[in-house]
């Protein structure tokens, strides 16, 4: 059974509709890319999978359970964290404070610290600076806190929305290895929405590629990289 | 440079003072007098000089400020002379004991003032110390949360109304019964509080996804409600005219006089304050103290980190108004009388101010607020016709040069001290701005 699953997601803002009936699904251990262009409605998707935007119709499924009618907090709760557009980090909260807050859900403090060790072995440039403001942070940092922020929440499935918005290609290729790194070494499922179609192919198994709001392709990562009508259009070749 | 920009400021403080002498002239040169139908126009022209030099005084002198100010932001904080002298006072309080002795002889001033200062000065000082409750309320709501509210003063009549209403109800009943009246205030105090947070969990399910101006417009209509409900119903309430003869808080049996009673309060109203800042200090620290302040910095973030959004708001605002109640009782305690009109727009005004200037979030920007705003114009009675217009002067002076506040929040600042590692990012690159 898919960890998660959408199925005829119905999604729209007042009268438009942006989400025309997606279906996908995410097996426990993959990273699942969903690329397409500038309001293609991917981020409407993640919305719609976290309960801050309301669907219409269809349903989403985390391992089994409906989860289209759940607050957001709830679904926090059932192991679904993510990083939001736009890093969206707590700009006057330290690094700490920061990753604190990702952990708000949970009890257990000692792990909370094993967990913590972790992400800044995962990101030394946050434990040098984990008691600078987050504001003051770069766009690499401020990203790699908001990853690691979500990390905190000790997540089933990671759901990233544009990683790579904004930053330098070497930071881009830094933040891709390591959310690679998170999925094999720490068993995250990684669902991964991106503009940036190359990168985000590479690390994941499978893509679905989003055109108006429906799903156009899918596919195995490899194939999609392969497939000439991506290649023409996402990838520029 | 430097000479060029002086040349420029004086250039432009002169020609507004020509601007200003025409401006007021029909106002302050000419002045007209009607006497047996004719109208007479006179000219003051001596007049004219001490209005150009006074507008090029003032345009000139605040136009050096802000270049100061400006120039003051490029340097790191911790340079100039007042910078020195906290840091220094900072290092002396780290010392056990001096930090031992400064914590006396306050405590020793706290104890004795009612008795060395007299009636006046210590009522003065109760009325301050219910706006540094008031102040630390909805610095909760303010500071910590960021919820701007507009109708705090609501809650403060709720917890006043409690007090007033238990006696107008009850307080027969307690003197029949031979037991001392003053026993309601003791009751009031934890009713009054409770009763508050309710109304604040009652506003905050209508403001639950507003923000910014629409909230500030909500909680302003709330407070004038509030205010309007307590007027009109008059067969409840007393409407205008209010309840009196409130009586004292009790003191094992003893109607104490006026002075005494004073003496009293004031030691209530200090240990509610000592009561209200540990509660607020355990706020900040805690888990929920967290949310509030994620909550204030990025909403969507928040809701995905599980925080329920819902839930924060409500004992956002039932937190603050706890304390207006709490305030509320001692006023009703302090006065021995209520009336609508002390829980106006203006009250809630007032406190917010104390919040801003003092500084936003900060628990001594709280307090020193409160106190500057409330005991400030009690000493200056002479200029009590002035009193709006200073404080709105003392508010654009405070957001331009100290937009922290007077007495800003401690928030440790950390700055990055190691070795830079490879890719060279320092702080603040990839176009990001540090915000502050």
């Amino acid at each position: 059974m898919a960890l998660m699953e959408l199925r005829d997601v119905c999604t729209y803002y007042g009268n438009i509709q942006a989400l025309r009936g997606i279906s996908l699904s995410v097996e426990e251990g993959e990273i699942v890319t969903l690329i397409g262009a500038n309001g293609a409605g991917k981020t409407t998707t993640l919305m719609s999978i976290c309960g801050i935007a309301q669907i219409r119709s269809g349903s989403v499924t985390l391992d089994g359970e409906d989860i289209s009618r759940k607050s957001p907090h709830s679904i926090v709760a059932m192991g679904l964290s993510q990083v939001p557009e736009g890093r969206r980090i707590f700009p006057q909260l330290t690094v700490l404070e920061n990753l604190d807050m990702g952990a708000f859900l949970r009890r257990d403090k000692a792990m909370v610290r094993v967990d913590l060790e972790e992400v800044f072995d995962l990101f030394p440039r946050l434990a040098e600076r984990r008691n600078q403001q987050g504001g003051t942070l770069s766009g690499g940092e401020q990203q790699m806190l908001a990853i690691s922020r979500a990390l905190m929440a000790r997540p089933r499935i990671l759901l990233l929305d544009e990683p790579s918005l904004g930053l330098a290609p070497l930071i881009v290729q830094n933040i891709f290895e390591i959310i690679k790194r998170i999925n094999e070494e720490r068993k995250t499922t990684v669902f991964l929405v991106e503009q940036n179609a190359n990168m985000a192919l590479k690390i994941a198994d499978k893509g679905y590629v989003l055109q108006n709001g429906s799903i156009r392709m899918a596919d195995s990562a490899e194939r999609l990289l392969a497939n000439e009508e991506v290649r023409k259009a996402y990838l520029g070749l | 440079m430097e000479r060029n920009k002086l040349f420029r400021d004086l250039r432009t403080s002169l020609i507004i003072a020509a601007w200003f002498s025409f401006l007021l002239f029909p106002l302050l040169v000419m002045k007209v007098s009607v006497t047996s139908g004719a109208a007479l126009v006179r000219f003051r022209w001596e007049r004219l000089p001490g209005i150009a030099v006074a507008a090029f005084a003032l345009s000139f002198a605040w136009r050096r400020a802000l270049e100061w100010n400006e120039a003051r932001g490029d340097k790191p904080s911790g340079a100039g002379p007042i910078a020195a002298l906290t840091a220094r006072a900072r290092s002396a309080l780290a010392v056990k004991p001096i930090r031992l002795s400064v914590s006396a002889v306050l405590l020793a001033v706290v104890a004795v003032y009612p008795f060395a200062l007299g009636m006046y000065h210590t009522n003065i000082m109760i009325t301050a110390l219910i706006y540094v409750i008031l102040a630390l309320g909805l610095n909760i709501v303010v500071g910590l949360g960021g919820l701007l509210n507009l109708g705090y003063a609501a809650f403060f009549a709720v917890g006043a109304y409690t007090y007033g209403l238990l006696w107008k109800y009850a307080g027969p009943a307690f003197v029949a019964a031979g037991v001392d009246p003053g026993w309601l205030f003791w009751i009031a105090l934890p009713t009054a509080g409770v009763l508050a947070a309710v109304f604040g969990a009652l506003l905050s399910l209508p403001v639950l996804r507003l923000r910014g101006d629409y909230l500030a417009i909500i909680t302003l209509a709330f407070g004038e409600i509030v205010r309007m409900v307590l007027q009109n119903s008059g067969a409840v309430t007393g409407g205008a005219t209010g309840i009196s003869l409130i009586p004292r808080p009790w003191f094992f049996g003893l109607r104490l006089p006026p002075r005494q009673a004073a003496t009293y309060i004031y030691y209530i109203a200090v240990a509610l304050v000592a009561l209200t800042v540990f509660v607020v200090r355990r706020i900040e620290d805690s888990r929920v103290g967290r949310a509030l302040e994620a909550m204030r910095e990025d909403e969507i973030a928040c809701e995905a980190m599980g925080v329920d959004l819902v839930r924060n708001k409500l004992v956002t605002f039932s937190l603050g108004a706890f304390w207006a109640g709490i305030a509320g009782v001692l006023l009703a305690a302090q006065t021995t009388y209520i009336n609508p009109d002390s829980f106006t727009l203006w009250e809630s005004i007032t406190v917010l101010m104390a919040v801003v200037i003092g500084g936003t979030g900060s628990i001594p920007g709280a307090i020193g607020g409160a106190l500057l705003l409330k005991l400030l114009p009690e000493y200056f009675r002479p200029l009590a016709q002035y009193r709006m217009l200073i404080y709105g002067i003392a508010m654009i002076l405070v957001i331009i040069f100290k937009p922290d506040g007077l007495f800003p929040r401690n928030r440790k600042k950390y700055t990055f001290e190691g070795a830079p590692s490879e890719g060279g990012a320092s702080p603040a690159a990839d176009g990001q701005e540090a915000r502050r």
